[in-house]
């Protein structure tokens, strides 16, 4: 696969959320708005480049029965590097992300990409398939978002348009599966065709 | 009194799954037939309840006194990875059966992020049950992460039993598989956002 190609493939041939439906748990508790959508991705995506380079180095020399507890103290030191840096220089952003950050260490999309991918490829190949399906998982996440705070508070990344409150339910917990749910049957439609 | 407040509130006014959205990759993955689901959710809530007690005791008599608690994550995570691969041993000598029934189930729990989600909840947040917010001691921590296991237990046999209908629906070709299922777990959540208030 050319270098172009790992970069795109998670935008929409792979996307994490709409064809490999992985890493549910955040995409559905930290849509709420725009921004978190988007700060969410990207907090995720810091994990998945720097442990998809990490695991690629070392692969060759992780016997096979221990491979995937090391994968994970891998994944849990980044986890915790970020957190470190989290809380040090967006101390607002880990307060709403919460919970959800130290939890990257079991989305199923950080692991998935090391058994999946960066163990058997070069550093080079890995860094841009963490990278590729980095950004597709915070584009996902980013619409997601976008959607629900248009329909929830009537604003896009804060900007209000429509006065009122907006419906409720969509900034609550019903609304992220709804909307994760249509948005999925648009994208099998569009796919589709 | 205080036990039923922490009970009922973890149960149904915020289900682990449908209001927290913790665990939302095994319960769409198993619960498409009702058998596998209850199987799942017996073996989540046995290791959802033994990995809190285990992190809260290693959190309060280890990692706190010693000022360790940025190692929180990848602590517990280990502890979880090794009281999986620990009751999966114990369990294929003591109930070779209930081992067979649950098989693939097992190893697949150590990344649920329920178990860790509520092990870490359980020592940095507060919680209010009727009186002020505090943190929770080891008895309402057991209890807390048994009724949070039994109400995920709960969200996902009543889905399996959903799910068992829609399979014989003949449902639009864009929505077959996950989509229709997020979608009528939305309308789960919807229903069971009639429980709050009530604690």
């Amino acid at each position: 696969m050319s270098k172009f190609g790992l970069i795109t493939k998670g935008l929409l041939k792979e996307n994490p959320t709409f064809v490999l439906v992985l890493g549910m748990c955040p995409t559905l508790a930290t849509t709420t708005s725009a921004i978190n959508g988007l700060e969410m991705g990207l907090a995720t995506m810091f994990v998945l480049i720097l442990s998809n380079i990490v695991i690629s180095l070392i692969a060759p020399v992780v016997p096979d029965k221990v491979h995937i507890p090391v994968y994970i103290v891998v994944i849990a030191t980044f986890v915790t590097l970020l957190q470190l840096l989290m809380q040090a220089y967006t101390p607002e952003v880990y307060e709403t992300l919460g919970l959800f950050i130290p939890l990257i260490v079991v989305n199923c999309i950080v692991l998935g990409r090391a058994e999946a991918f960066a163990c058997k490829n070069s550093v080079g190949d890995s860094a841009l398939d963490g990278i590729g399906i980095g950004l597709g998982f915070t584009l996902s996440l980013t619409v997601i978002g976008i959607v629900r705070e248009i329909l929830g508070s009537g604003s896009v990344f804060g900007w209000k348009f429509i006065a009122g409150d907006g419906i409720l339910a969509f900034v609550m917990a019903p609304g992220a599966f709804l909307v994760l749910g249509y948005l999925m049957v648009l994208f099998n439609k569009l796919a589709k065709r | 009194m205080e036990y039923l407040l922490i009970i009922v509130s973890a149960i149904f006014v915020n289900n682990i799954v449908l209001a927290q959205f913790l665990g939302v990759c095994p319960f769409m993955g198993v619960s498409s037939k009702l058998s596998t689901a209850t199987g799942m959710s017996g073996a989540v809530c046995f290791v959802i309840t033994l990995a809190t007690v285990v992190t809260y005791l290693i959190n309060k008599y280890f990692l706190v006194p010693l000022g360790l608690t940025y190692l929180q994550t990848i602590a517990f995570i280990l502890v979880i990875a090794a009281l999986v691969q620990m009751v999966e041993i114990v369990l294929k000598k003591i109930s070779p059966s209930l081992y067979q029934a649950l098989g693939i189930f097992l190893p697949l729990i150590t990344t649920n992020c329920a178990v860790l989600g509520v092990a870490i909840n359980v020592v940095t947040k507060e919680f209010t049950f009727g009186d002020a917010a505090h943190m929770l001691n080891l008895g309402e921590a057991t209890v807390y992460a048994l009724a949070t296991s039994l109400g995920y237990g709960l969200a996902m046999v009543l889905f399996a039993g959903l799910r068992e209908q829609l399979a014989m629906n003949d449902v639009p070709k864009s929505f077959r598989g996950l989509p229709i299922a997020f979608i009528t777990v939305g309308i789960m959540a919807m229903a069971f956002l009639g429980f709050s208030g009530i604690v």
